[in-house]
């Protein structure tokens, strides 16, 4: 059952919501106690830009059970533009959705959208978070 | 002056196109596009519902009303595929815009007509001065038998539309409803296609139900179709809004902008919302557009809208519908269609 965990990250998954350092402006996501560069406890809630570019990915073409009828699929970690504007690095990991495998390049700009990551069975709760599809 | 403040659709990527689903079931597909005036159709992703469509026309219509989300009273969502039978789809959504928790949410049913239901509840709530914003959606990942008459138009997409009273870009003129009990069309419970009469969905039905209330409306208003420059009708196929509109005293011309079914196939709830979001994406300040949408069980919601000043500002602030549904498309052959929609039988 991973109810109570889907509920509890629905915050990050659904409004990509990060912690920035209220001291240094790093920004965590997920959000963090403590700020990784400057040890600081102190943080403001801030909503991530959904825009960004790959910076590396992987082909999934044997994939865990419940992904296993979606393969070939892509897993990209992202970058998204507040890591290039504010340097404070913040990349995500994310399924590429609508894209042929084999066109997926490094760089390709990338917007993120909500989809269906997963479903618990047939009777479960469907479980929705971030993809990202190439602009 | 109270109307559309914001308004937003999604198409899915993926298409077929209605030659492949006639030939898979030894039907003749000239006949059918002959016919049926229609020529391919949108197929949601394996990952998309109701919700997710709804999410995302919702986010371009915020894109476009430039309102804080927290100020939206109300989220209504008309479809007739929510993806829980218990648990409304607006209680995800609101999650994922930012929306509430104070906010007043409910999933709408009435079949093809479940959007303007939602629509037409938003705008009375602003009307009765309840709230500032109130967002009414019709979406759909519609479902249509295999084989069946319907599978060459059951497709996926919806549009969102932000009521409100301040920056309106299309104000609500006049509204009429018609409504009877007429066994058309019906999908009982537990069951996962929906069940049709055949000819009795056209004459005694669609055809019934838009011009009974068509005609209200017309009369409420004092105009007469001439008046119009857009006119959008519920596309359950490429013909039946041509024959409507015609018999309504409309011409071509007028219907062209917003008649997208012939290639983007039927949206049910989100068919006649989604002709609406493509004619205000041309439409001009001071233009009027005239909108029935039907439902099947029966019934029909007529809008007249005036165009304002005010669209020029946001047109261009989200996605147009044309854009979506002429560029970027993914071809999907019959196999491939089969398993998107979920109709391979497969071990658990």
């Amino acid at each position: 059952m991973i109810t109570p965990r889907y509920h509890r990250e629905i915050p990050q998954r659904h409004r990509l919501e990060a912690g920035k350092c209220k001291q240094c402006g790093h920004i965590s996501f997920p959000p963090r106690l403590v700020c990784p560069k400057c040890k600081s406890k102190s943080f403001e809630t801030v909503n991530l830009s959904r825009e960004g570019k790959i910076l590396t990915f992987t082909i999934i073409r044997v994939g865990p059970d419940k992904f296993s009828k979606e393969t070939p699929y892509v897993v990209a970690i992202i970058e998204l533009s507040e890591g290039r504007s504010a340097n404070a690095g913040v990349r995500l990991t994310a399924q590429i959705a609508d894209c042929d495998v084999d066109k997926v390049e490094i760089g390709d700009k990338v917007k993120l959208v909500f989809r269906k990551i997963q479903d618990e069975g047939k009777s479960g709760l469907h479980c929705y978070g971030y993809k990202a599809v190439i602009i | 002056m109270i109307g559309i403040v914001g308004y937003g659709s999604y198409l899915p990527r993926y298409r077929i196109k209605v030659d492949l689903i006639a030939k898979q079931w030894g039907a003749d597909p000239e006949a059918i596009k002959r016919g049926l005036l229609l020529y391919e159709k949108t197929v949601p992703g394996q990952d998309e519902d109701t919700i997710t469509i709804s999410v995302e026309a919702a986010r371009y219509a915020l894109q476009r009303a430039r309102i804080d989300p927290q100020k939206i009273g109300a989220v209504y969502i008309g479809s007739e595929s929510h993806p829980y039978a218990v648990k409304p789809s607006a209680t995800v959504l609101i999650d994922a815009l930012g929306i509430g928790p104070h906010v007043h949410a409910a999933s709408y049913e009435f079949a093809c007509k479940a959007g303007t239901e939602a629509m037409y509840s938003a705008y009375s709530l602003v009307k009765a001065g309840e709230m500032e914003y109130a967002l009414g959606i019709g979406a759909d990942t519609s479902q249509g038998a295999p084989g069946d008459a319907l599978e060459y138009s059951a497709s996926a997409g919806g549009s969102a539309f932000i009521m409100g009273k301040e920056n309106v870009i299309a104000e609500i003129l006049f509204t009429n409803s018609y409504t009877s009990d007429t066994p058309d069309f019906w999908r009982r419970e537990h069951e996962f296609y929906p069940r049709h009469a055949g000819r009795f969905t056209g004459e005694p039905a669609y055809f019934k139900h838009i011009l009974n209330a068509g005609k209200t409306l017309l009369e409420k208003s004092g105009l007469s179709p001439k008046d119009f420059q857009f006119a959008v009708f519920h596309m359950p196929n490429g013909k039946f809004p041509l024959e409507v509109g015609k018999k309504l005293g409309f011409t071509k011309e007028q219907m062209e902008a917003g008649w997208i079914s012939p290639w983007m196939g039927n949206t049910y709830s989100g068919s006649s919302p989604t002709g609406l979001s493509a004619i205000l994406d041309v439409a001009k300040p001071g233009d009027n557009i005239f909108m029935v949408s039907f439902g099947s069980g029966a019934g029909s919601d007529g809008f007249i809208f005036k165009v304002t000043n005010e669209i020029d500002n946001v047109r261009d602030l989200a996605p147009k519908l044309r854009d979506m549904l002429d560029n970027d498309k993914i071809y999907l052959d019959y196999g491939q269609y089969a398993k998107f929609r979920q109709k391979i039988i497969l071990n658990e």
